[in-house]
């Protein structure tokens, strides 16, 4: 017992240190951000916890019953000083860690722009049953279950869901947002350079929840006009007929890329979710404006 | 006919719930077989099934609770052997469609099954007794209480052998929930599982609300109650409040899925985020109406052992009532991600920290109790100690799950199942067994074996950290919980170190099987005789081990906090002399009958057996008038008879 938050803090430490991936190895100035105030957190807080831990075991050492040379006073006088101290400290820290709840949740805005010198690239993402849709409403194109961004260039996602809640999350560009149906939710992304960074769903959401995974390849911007190019000379168009055999179920989906896409596709399917068109089991025929998420 | 039932329901053609299935069927058969080979059924139905007594009726709780916890057991020990095994491309034993109902089961199981009856029968075990007091005010309430959990305990594992369990998380979430995405009757049996349960669980509120308020010893004001009632009444309060929203929410699914109605569905201006909302505004409170009953055993454990009163009882009042608040204050943080905007994330995010410093106050006062005090080790505190060790890593990590921006990298994250499990195996479970392991002997009047309690309590430790450390770690990588497979080869050592926790753990529960095996068998030479086994301070330890059915003969006089030590010290005898005839409740067969018909009318609504549903429904509500009109339910015990039972009592009692 006496070994195990010891063991606790060094494993963390190695990991810190040797991982590969992740949310310790940021790849983006949202996710950098979000690892810091993580760290900066946790820091705030061992200054209380591990004195705790430590007192803990002393005292229940050191007072232990058969230890003769402990000094004890068994009367159970209240200490109203000791009181107020014991208040102030944990008050103290969720001062602090107020504060930067506070600043941390206005600075890391998912909704928030990422200043930037160059325009955001826009990209819709639809969950599907099992994969993820991603459009990309400028260029006219569209993929499955693979996202190329070129770094450097901040990201505008729209998020929406076809189907059951998903939650959009690639771990070393930072934060995660739900992906809801008959909702849009939004998330500001940048990658820093070049790589390939997995994402999935991180919220479960079916049977083949496992395989909804995705890899996020940041380019260069030359490789990325590239892949536009290539993209739009080669494979099928997305259109209605293309959704909808798309949006069956499936699991485990192989990339792909579809060299057009009807227009206004991601409100098409908004609409046809509140509708409840294309979905069995249901008869509603009633429609509603989009909803936008949260408060 | 049958509804939706037809033989397809039962799984043949696939082996492991077929066998498991085989298997639980064959223990209960054989468990009944033997009472009814033995003739012990008089005795059962006499003694416990229609008990109304607090004591009787927490014993059955605990016993639920740990049955249950073998049934979750068994679900976490297949999850984490599927993701050690099924790595990279390996599919691992169980198909997607198995797991989901297993990590789903597990979820319900440990929470509504197996948290709540152990914490629940804790507090019939104790409080009338803390409280100096002879029942609950409504004894025969508490019975259809648990008679109803019971029920819903049943009926979930009913789903192992006849149709399934939902595949849709312990949450539930619309719309994967709804009928159009879960048409079978998984989600059914989740829904009317807890439904059942939940009225059980609210009645018990309302009965230790009353209870604690209206029924305490001559003397006892507020401020002279145990810690313990002070955190039972918070606790129950907020079931009293909390209960019915979930009662709620699951209904309007229910009106979903049974009358096409449109409150979480996708379209027709059905909303899902309000599901989720509702779900946390109960599931919140949830975690501190396990968690603050297990603090209020921490606090008698630590003052007993310590030999010394608890540090700033007043403060740790306070604190208890302020968690009871805030509690309710902070249920949008199990779902920052959802998207909105910064200032209610913000506001969140706070008000989730500041539940800390109530938390982070009743540590302190554990730590000054121990302080300059004699601190006895026996399993009771080593589990105290453990926790408080345990619990500040686990209270660390769910700070850090507050600060939004952290919580938008590690919401839904192995690191967020190791942050739960740390404070609720290091809070609930570890309070749980303190509190089996110090009130055991009141109980049942024989004192638990200490070495194999502290063996359990090493394994629960060690299997603890080895389990979920490994979490944390994953979380870290970016690895998100409910993986029926694993693509990152990369995490098999730390998947392999969570299994090894896992089994570590299970030697802890076989230790714990063993420890109560060899206590019966010893139990002679472990008697209680003084009804005091550990120096006690509060009234429980008054009245012998086990108590009178009656508990106390005469009503104790309390004038200070720690009643029976202030008693001690003053040479007092707590029990008077001047007996008078008692009146107690009767047994009462209505919580069983009730809780039958509440298993049939569930079982006929997920099947869709209206008749029998209709039938099972008329039936309770015959059984609860005929209940209602009955006017015997007390009987009177003359204090000739007291003073009788008194006699042989004290004969067999040594002094303190």
């Amino acid at each position: 017992m006496r070994y195990a938050p010891t063991a606790f803090v060094l494993t963390g430490v190695t990991t810190l240190g040797g991982c590969s991936e992740g949310v310790l190895d940021p790849k983006g100035p949202i996710a950098s951000a979000e690892r810091l105030l993580m760290i900066n957190s946790t820091a705030i807080m061992l200054v209380v916890v591990l004195p705790v831990i430590l007192a803990t075991l002393g005292f229940a050492w050191w007072y232990r019953s058969s230890n003769s040379r402990a000094s004890r006073s068994l009367s159970d006088d209240y200490e109203g000083r000791v009181e107020f101290v014991i208040w102030s400290i944990p008050a103290l820290i969720v001062i602090l860690l107020g504060g930067v709840i506070w600043i941390g949740s206005h600075q890391l805005d998912p909704r928030a722009p990422i200043p930037s010198n160059a325009d955001a690239l826009r990209v819709e993402v639809i969950a599907l049953d099992w994969k993820w849709l991603f459009i990309y409403p400028d260029q006219g194109i569209a993929a499955v279950n693979e996202l190329v961004i070129p770094a450097g260039t901040p990201v505008s996602f729209r998020i929406t869901s076809a189907t059951v809640m998903n939650s959009f999350f690639i771990p070393q560009l930072g934060s995660q947002i739900y992906a809801m149906g008959g909702m849009e939710t939004h998330l500001n992304l940048l990658a820093d350079a070049p790589g390939e960074y997995p994402g999935f769903s991180a919220m479960f959401s079916g049977d083949g929840f496992s395989d909804m995974r995705f890899i996020a390849k940041a380019v260069s911007a030359a490789e990325f006009e590239a892949w536009i190019k290539a993209v739009r000379g080669a494979g099928s168009a997305l259109d209605a007929a293309g959704y909808a055999a798309l949006a069956k179920p499936s699991t485990a989906v192989p990339p792909a890329t579809y060299k057009s896409v009807e227009t206004n596709l991601f409100q098409h399917i908004i609409d046809q979710t509140t509708s409840g068109a294309g979905q069995t089991g249901t008869g509603a025929t009633c429609c509603r404006p989009v909803q936008q998420a949260g408060g | 006919m049958l509804g939706r039932l037809t033989w397809a329901a039962i799984p043949f053609n696939e082996p492991i719930p077929l066998l498991t299935g085989a298997v639980v069927v064959l223990v209960i058969v054989a468990v009944l077989a033997l009472v009814t080979v033995k003739g012990w059924w008089p005795y059962l139905w006499r003694e416990w099934l229609t008990s109304v007594d607090h004591k009787r009726i927490g014993v059955m709780y605990m016993a639920l609770g740990l049955v249950m916890l073998l049934r979750g057991f068994a679900d976490a020990i297949m999850m984490r052997t599927q993701q050690a095994i099924a790595i990279g491309d390996a599919q691992g034993y169980l198909p997607p469609d198995h797991y989901d109902q297993i990590f789903s089961a597990h979820g319900v199981i440990m929470i509504f099954f197996t948290a709540m009856p152990l914490v629940i029968g804790l507090m019939n075990v104790v409080v009338p007794l803390q409280l100096g007091v002879r029942d609950v005010a409504f004894p025969q309430l508490n019975s259809v209480s648990f008679w109803l959990t019971a029920s819903g305990a049943l009926l979930i594992n009913i789903s192992l052998v006849i149709g399934n369990f939902a595949r849709t998380t312990w949450w539930n979430y619309p719309p994967l929930s709804e009928l159009a995405y879960s048409p079978d009757v998984g989600v059914d049996y989740y829904l009317w599982s807890l439904q059942i349960s939940g009225i059980g669980t609210l009645l018990t509120g309302v009965n230790f609300v009353t209870t604690i308020l209206k029924l305490r010893a001559p003397g006892m004001t507020y401020f002279r109650m145990p810690i313990f009632c002070w955190t039972a009444l918070a606790t129950n309060m907020m079931i009293v409040a909390a209960f019915p929203i979930l009662t709620a929410t699951f209904a309007m699914l229910l009106l979903d899925r049974y009358l096409g109605m449109h409150f979480f569905t996708n379209e027709a201006g059905g909303n899902p985020m309000m599901y989720v909302n509702l779900f946390w505004a109960w599931g919140h409170p949830e975690v501190y109406i396990l968690i603050l009953p297990a603090f209020g055993v921490f606090s008698e454990v630590v003052a007993t052992f310590s030999g010394k009163g608890l540090f700033s009882y007043r403060s740790m009042v306070l604190a208890t009532l302020g968690i009871c608040v805030l509690s309710f204050m902070v249920w949008l943080h199990h779902f920052f991600t959802m998207g909105a905007g910064a200032n209610v994330n913000a506001f969140f995010g706070i008000m989730s920290s500041i539940i800390a410093v109530p938390t982070g106050v009743k540590v302190f006062n554990w730590l000054f109790t121990m302080y300059r005090g004699r601190i006895v080790f026996t399993t009771a505190i080593l589990y105290a100690v453990g926790f408080m060790v345990t619990f500040v890593i686990g209270g660390l990590t769910g700070v850090l799950l507050a600060v939004p921006p952290v919580d938008f990298v590690l919401h839904n994250s192995a690191f967020l199942v190791a942050h739960f499990h740390n404070v609720i195996i290091g809070g609930v479970v570890f309070g749980v067994l303190a509190g089996y392991n110090y009130w055991f002997p009141k109980v049942f009047g024989f004192t638990l074996d200490e070495r194999l309690g502290k063996a359990s309590f090493w394994c629960w430790l060690v299997g603890f950290y080895l389990a979920f450390t490994p979490l944390y770690v994953l979380g870290l990588m970016g690895m998100t919980r409910r993986l029926q497979h694993i693509a990152d080869p990369s995490w098999r050592p730390w998947l392999l170190v969570a299994e090894l926790g896992a089994v570590v753990i299970f030697c802890g529960i076989l230790c714990q099987v063993a420890q109560l095996y060899v206590s019966i068998r010893t139990r002679e030479r472990r008697r209680d005789l003084t009804g005091d086994p550990w120096n006690g301070r509060t009234l429980e330890w008054a009245t012998s081990s086990p108590p009178p059915a009656y508990n106390f003969a005469t009503l104790p006089r309390v004038q200070s906090v720690d009643a029976f030590w202030d008693m001690k010290r003053r040479g007092v005898s707590p029990i008077g002399t001047a007996y008078e005839s008692i009146e107690m409740p009767r047994n009462s067969s209505v919580g069983f009958i009730l809780a039958f018909f509440a298993v049939v009318i569930g079982f006929a609504l997920i099947w869709h057996i209206w008749w029998m549903a209709i039938l099972g429904l008329l039936a309770a509500v015959i059984t609860a008038m005929a209940f209602g009109w009955s006017d015997e339910r007390e009987r009177e015990i003359p204090a000739a008879e007291i003073a009788k039972l008194e006699r042989a009592r004290l004969d067999r009692r040594q002094p303190a």
